[in-house]
């Protein structure tokens, strides 16, 4: 039995949360709670800065309290974000929505192709492909990007859309995901089913697979999507034509750049503001995939 | 005690290569055959894979065994040759100081960031877990709300909130009379790296660790309650070694997180002057391969550096397993 099954059976158990009776509240349990505020603070406050200072104009930004709002600013400051430099930062998102979206889904279904015929078919070599795949996990990203660039710098693919994409659809990680999940949902009988149907295995893999192993692809995706979008080095190695820039490679330029340009620092503050809000919004109204899935990753019983 | 429980968190199957699912036990429709259909299915993965990952690890080994030769006056492109160098660049990673410092300074950095980070965030999933606490969705929504902030973002974020004049936590500091605190001064400024990835990390490898938790069967602290364990007592000999294995995964995440420290050290060069271009290994390797423009020399160090990482989060995993905590 896996993780993935303990989970749904601990689910079962504890509907809707841990319902554990709550004894009266102790002097040590206000304590705790009290800590626990504390630990918000420090995690809520850096945000909080941020949002606040969205809102400010040039001046105000250093004059004014830092954590509390002044004159409002917020609409002046969101035109220069996306007019500066012929509305880059428009690029800037979408490339990132193209790099992580589309590069996490693009992933998450080769991985989940190569987790099922690992899960599923006995071949020769299948523990070796395996061994490979996870010594994956272990290979830092940012020594592999250097041999890249010189690789692709050979066949001119460099400072392309490629040159970010391409590498962002490998995901051994997901294979790994995809493997534990396949092994204990999808029972071999149903396989079994739908080959005395006459389906033929890709047709299974289609039609059976990917739908009972639903849940493991979310999980996959946004492990993915979040690697992608957080993976600075790669782009920086790659890219320089900067319209092909996803929005984090573009907010360390003009980060660097507002000792000539002064503007720059009220981009920075609200273009990280507008980038996040997206992510930040999917990401914490799909935690339970988080949940499930680094149950299935870190534990199993 | 805790018995019938195995845990085997994922990186003892991804160091080992030993089978990470229990699927030797269940038994395979044995003896037919699908033909090309593993493959198929394998291949669109398999193929990328070697190209984006088997294939960058060979050329770089490739490469750092070459040598760019000057000669004459090195002007024009025919007065340079490329020879085989043996392992030449390698006794020169090793012997070049500035390199030696960086790993001096990520292992610091390592020992004392990662146990912080962890024991806070097993503090946190402890409490989490722990009946006594309201509030429980709120306070683990915020605690990993950090890590949805991509790592250049968030570096550009605390950076602001280092740099005097524009930091209000600089500002109130000074005005509660502890004068003016320099987060980026020569003894200050890796600390206040290690707190931008302490911020970013710690709910996440919190939830890890509350996962691991929320698994664990509840007849189990029914027992021990009717036995008239303590709270304190269930945390610390019940709840903690069961999810000995998930800190094992988070610290082997974590030690390769931090040998490969980039982005908040290249971020925050824009407001110190305390950080090298060779403040980091990787920084180093990047120098090298973009800036001084020697990529023979910066593949070495990307080498040594796979090899680094490989050696110490398989060494910690060994480690551990002697001592019992991961079988």
């Amino acid at each position: 039995m896996t993780a993935v099954s303990a989970d749904l059976r601990n689910r079962a158990a504890r509907p809707g949360g841990p319902a554990r009776s709550r004894p009266a509240v102790s002097r040590s349990g206000i304590l705790a709670t009290a800590f626990m505020f504390v630990c918000a603070v420090y995690f809520l406050l850096p945000a909080w800065w941020l949002i606040v200072s969205s809102t400010k104009g040039p001046s105000t930004l250093y004059s004014s309290q830092g954590f509390w709002f002044s004159q409002f600013h917020l609409a002046s400051n969101l035109t220069g974000l996306f007019s500066y430099d012929g509305g880059i930062y428009w690029h800037w998102l979408l490339n990132t929505l193209l790099y992580a979206g589309a590069g996490a889904l693009g992933a998450t279904l080769l991985a989940a192709a190569a987790g099922y015929a690992l899960a599923k078919y006995d071949f020769r070599g299948r523990q070796l492909v395996f061994s490979v795949i996870l010594g994956g996990v272990l290979v830092p990203g940012t020594a592999l990007a250097l041999p890249l660039y010189l690789l692709l710098s050979k066949i001119s693919l460099t400072n392309t859309y490629w040159a970010v994409f391409l590498p962002s659809l490998v995901s051994p990680f997901g294979v790994y995901l995809a493997r534990v999940y396949a092994e204990v949902s999808i029972p071999d009988e149903l396989i079994e089913a739908g080959r005395i149907d006459g389906a033929g295995e890709g047709r299974i893999f289609r039609t059976v697979a990917l739908r009972i192993m639903s849940p493991a692809l979310v999980t996959m995706f946004l492990f993915q999507f979040v690697a992608i979008w957080n993976n600075f080095f790669l782009p920086l190695v790659m890219l320089s034509n900067t319209s092909l820039y996803p929005v984090t490679l573009g907010l360390y330029t003009w980060n660097n750049e507002y000792g000539q340009a002064p503007q720059l620092v009220s981009y920075v503050i609200i273009g990280s503001l507008i980038s996040v809000i997206p992510l930040v919004i999917a990401f914490l109204s799909l935690q339970r995939f988080w949940r499930s899935g680094l149950a299935a990753g870190g534990v199993k019983l | 005690m805790v018995t019938g429980h195995k845990q085997t968190p994922v990186a003892t199957a991804a160091a080992t290569g030993g089978p990470a699912v229990p699927g030797r036990r269940r038994p395979r429709p044995k003896g037919r055959r699908h033909g090309w259909a593993p493959v198929m299915l394998l291949s669109p993965f398999g193929l990328l894979f070697a190209l984006f990952f088997l294939l960058p690890i060979g050329y770089a080994v490739y490469q750092s065994l070459l040598r760019v030769h000057v000669s004459g006056l090195g002007l024009g492109p025919s007065s340079t040759t490329t020879v085989f160098a043996g392992f030449a660049n390698y006794t020169q990673v090793f012997s070049d100081s500035s390199f030696v410092q960086g790993v001096g300074r990520v292992l610091l950095f390592g020992i004392v960031q990662i146990p912080v980070m962890l024991a806070f965030a097993t503090v946190l999933a402890l409490l989490l877990d722990s009946a006594a606490i309201r509030l429980r969705r709120f306070f683990r929504l915020v605690y990993f709300l950090p890590y949805g902030i991509p790592g250049v973002i968030a570096a550009i974020l605390w950076s602001f909130l280092y740099l005097p004049g524009l930091s209000p936590i600089v500002a109130t500091l000074q005005h509660a009379g502890f004068g003016t605190v320099n987060f980026l001064g020569s003894d200050s400024t890796l600390w206040s790296i290690a707190n931008i990835v302490t911020w970013e990390y710690t709910g996440y490898n919190m939830l890890i660790i509350y996962a691991a938790l929320q698994a664990i069967p509840a007849d189990l602290y029914e027992a021990a309650r009717l036995d008239g364990a303590s709270e304190w007592k269930v945390a610390t000999r019940i709840k903690l070694p069961m999810v000995a294995s998930a800190l094992v995964l988070t610290a082997i995440f974590s030690i390769i997180g931090t040998l490969q420290l980039f982005s908040e050290p290249e971020v925050l060069r824009a407001v110190t002057t305390d950080i090298s271009t060779s403040y980091t290994p990787n920084l180093l390797a990047y120098t090298q391969a973009f800036i001084t423009n020697n990529p023979n020399y910066a593949a070495a160090i990307a080498v040594v550096l796979a090899v680094g990482t490989f050696v110490l989060s398989f060494g910690f995993l060994k480690l551990v397993q002697r001592r019992g905590v991961a079988a």
